[in-house]
């Protein structure tokens, strides 16, 4: 069963956001509304596409993930960089990610390899 | 420096009203997307992977204090406190916020900069050698004529919807090239002809990106008067002819390899003729009215090698190791061009704090009459710093950790931002590059190693130059997962070349461990003197594969 969650950006500032389980639009993965089959993926794409009309997000798309960790996560490791990184500058960089997701420079290539398979 | 005219001043203005209604409209719902990104484009506004990002254009790499001064105030008011300097003489921010961009560009206004002609299918940014004016190997002071491209060509209506971008290099020097001429659209060597007059060589159709390829020499000499009626008529065979049916096809060094140099040149000349002598003649008192601008700034009467300087490098090694490495000839004696390293060990290479941009910019008034230039490798330099100065200069820039002597070194590379901010990237490379500048971070080693370009880009666009580098990075993606092609060979500046691919990619575990077994192989096969790229074109690349594949088999 394929898990998808919708992202994009906020139009003002360009932030990463992702559709909410409350379904306003939130910074934090977490937080983010998991459709768990396509009917639903279809239900956020739509609301998605109004979002965009109303401009709070620029570009939104679904995007997979797993919670096999226990957390929302995303499977592809561009996506994973979008939800937790830049993996540079840490000090510049989302204050909101919790330490063991932050994508440190040298720890994460290591947590890369293992996923893709 | 050249300085706005009115005319100028309001020009900018009116650009940054007119955009800051454009964010307006967005903001407001009366634009879509589609519309309106095309329209921040043509102001330097990007929508990358984490936010928005602003290239802000620093025309031939000259800034004075103020202006340094202004990108801090930027960097710490509306950024992260920090700010990135690019391959082509630019600063980007990696932060703004769209509801502040107007702001930020009349900020930059203030200063006489802003960040038209920094992106978009138009001519851009115009580059030239960051040693401009104050090398003792030039022929001419390239910025005076890299200021009057930039007058022609900003807002010029015929070119600004062109297949590509397009790019402008000028180089004065002889012999040297710092402002890798022959990888753009058009380079421009400063050259003498047998009568001695001064004029203009210019190569077309180099360029990186996917098909990287040298540019070709189409001319041997143009007089000054025809500079702008030459640049015009190639502009415009390729803005007839170039393609554009498909976005990688439609460069112009596509052009000139379809169409074949000579052909390519036939017609250029063809359309020079009718444009030769009209509207764009270039009149000696316009280049000297530019050239006015750069007049030298007062020089004293000093001599070479000062004993303060001598003394100084005789008792500390770290000093003289700097001045060794990171400090070139002035033309004037008495006089050094210092460099500042942007590439401290495990810092992403080009980013600089707001605090050390002030920094900077209060060291460039004590010590370099105020100037202050960025270069194409991502660094800074100080044009006019006097010798028995040097010592001081030093102290202040290791106060901020600016002092890393290691230009041209391995420490010395190349990257672009790579998957950390870039929407196109297909790998991160800012880490690769922090890795291996944390392996090589013992200078012994480097000067041991001796001059080693090395260059990482994390897509093929090439934006970090790997095709140009003695070692070449170029991040891949396969089966979502970074991986690391390595090419060898290449080189950015007068001895010009592309690099080729050695053999399969790294992963991102492997590749500091490859680059090592690279420099571990050439330390093995270099004869005395020998540099990494002359030991490679002497022996080729099969040792290195030997090396890097072999074992493993
Ligand atoms: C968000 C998007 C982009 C980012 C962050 C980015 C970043 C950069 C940077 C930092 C440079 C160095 C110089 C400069 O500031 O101009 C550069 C140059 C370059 N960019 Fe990009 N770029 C982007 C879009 C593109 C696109 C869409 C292409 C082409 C498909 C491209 C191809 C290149 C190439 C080939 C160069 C190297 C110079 C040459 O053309 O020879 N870039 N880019
Ligand atoms: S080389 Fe690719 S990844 Fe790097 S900045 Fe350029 S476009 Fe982005």
């Amino acid at each position: 069963m394929v898990q998808q969650v919708v992202t994009g950006n906020r139009l003002a500032d360009g932030v990463v956001i992702y559709l909410g389980q409350d379904g306003g639009w939130t910074p934090k993965i977490d937080a983010a509304r998991v459709a768990v089959d396509e009917d639903e993926a279809k239900l956020l794409e739509d609301i998605a596409k109004a979002a965009e009309k109303a401009r709070m997000v620029v570009g939104p798309y679904l995007v997979e993930v797993t919670d096999a960790e226990g957390a929302v996560t995303p499977v592809r490791y561009r996506e994973r960089l979008r939800a937790y990184g830049p993996s540079v500058h840490p000090e510049f960089g989302r204050a909101d990610v919790p330490d063991h997701l932050r994508m440190g420079s040298e720890a994460e290539y290591v947590h890369m390899n293992g996923v893709a398979g | 420096m050249y300085r706005y005219d009115e005319f100028d001043h309001a020009m900018v203005k009116d650009r940054v009203e007119q955009f800051r209604g454009q964010i307006a409209r967005r903001m407001a719902g009366e634009m879509t997307e589609e519309q309106f990104r095309p329209l921040r484009l043509q102001n330097g506004l990007y929508l990358q992977l984490h936010a928005y990002m602003l290239r802000v254009a620093i025309p031939y790499g000259q800034l004075n204090a103020v202006q340094m001064r202004k990108l801090a105030h930027i960097a710490r008011t509306y950024d992260k406190g920090y700010g990135h300097f690019t391959t082509r003489q630019n600063i980007q921010y990696n932060w703004p916020k769209l509801s502040q961009v107007a702001d930020i560009l009349d900020e930059l206004a203030s200063v006489e900069m802003h960040a038209i002609q920094t992106s978009g299918n138009c001519i851009r940014n115009t580059t030239a050698d960051q040693y401009a004016g104050v090398t003792a190997d030039e022929i001419e002071d390239p910025r005076i004529y890299a200021e009057i491209i930039r007058q022609w060509s900003t807002f010029h209506p015929e070119f600004t919807f062109l297949p590509r971008k397009f790019k402008i290099a000028v180089s004065g020097a002889v012999g040297a090239d710092r402002a890798a001429v022959r990888f753009h659209d058009i380079g421009l060597f400063i050259v003498k002809n047998d009568a001695g007059e001064v004029g203009f060589e210019v190569w077309v159709g180099g360029g990186l990106g996917r098909t990287p390829m040298i540019g070709k020499k189409i001319r041997g000499f143009v007089a000054k008067a025809d500079l702008l009626a030459y640049l015009e008529a190639v502009l415009r065979v390729y803005n007839m002819l170039g393609r554009r049916d498909n976005m990688y096809k439609a460069r112009v060094k596509i052009l000139v390899h379809e169409t074949g140099t000579e052909e390519f040149t036939r017609l250029v000349e063809k359309e020079f003729e009718d444009t030769q002598g009209g509207a764009l003649d270039l009149p000696a008192a316009e280049i000297d009215r530019i050239a006015d601008y750069f007049q030298p700034p007062a020089y004293e009467a000093l001599s070479d090698d000062p004993p303060a300087l001598t003394a100084r490098r005789f008792e500390d090694k770290g000093f003289n190791n700097w001045v060794r490495v990171n400090v070139a000839r002035h033309k004037v004696a008495g006089y050094a061009i210092a460099n500042i390293s942007l590439k401290p060990v495990g810092v992403p290479p080009g980013d600089v704090t707001a605090d050390q941009m002030d920094a900077v910019a209060d060291i460039a008034e004590t010590f370099s009459l105020g100037g202050i230039r960025v270069t194409h490798e991502q660094n800074l330099v100080l044009p006019d710093v006097r010798q028995d100065q040097l010592y001081d200069l030093w102290l202040a820039l290791r106060e901020q950790g600016l002092a890393d002597a290691n230009l041209d070194h391995i420490g010395d590379m190349i990257c672009c931002p790579g998957l950390d901010y870039c929407s196109l990237a297909n790998a991160r490379s800012i880490p690769i590059a922090e890795r291996i500048s944390q392996r090589f971070a013992d200078l012994d080693r480097q000067y041991d190693i001796g001059e080693l370009r090395l260059k990482i880009s994390g897509c093929i666009n090439a934006c970090g130059h790997h095709h140009v580098g003695h070692i070449g990075i170029l991040g891949v993606d396969r089966k979502d997962q970074e991986y690391y092609q390595i090419t060898l060979g290449g080189a950015p500046g007068e001895d010009a070349a592309i690099g080729t691919k050695v053999g399969a990619a790294f992963s991102a575990a492997e590749i500091v461990d490859a680059v090592e077994t690279v420099v571990n192989t050439y330390l093995a096969l270099r004869q005395p003197k020998e540099r990494f790229i002359d030991t490679f074109r002497r022996v080729g690349d099969a040792p290195f594969k030997e090396s890097l594949y072999d074992k493993a088999a």
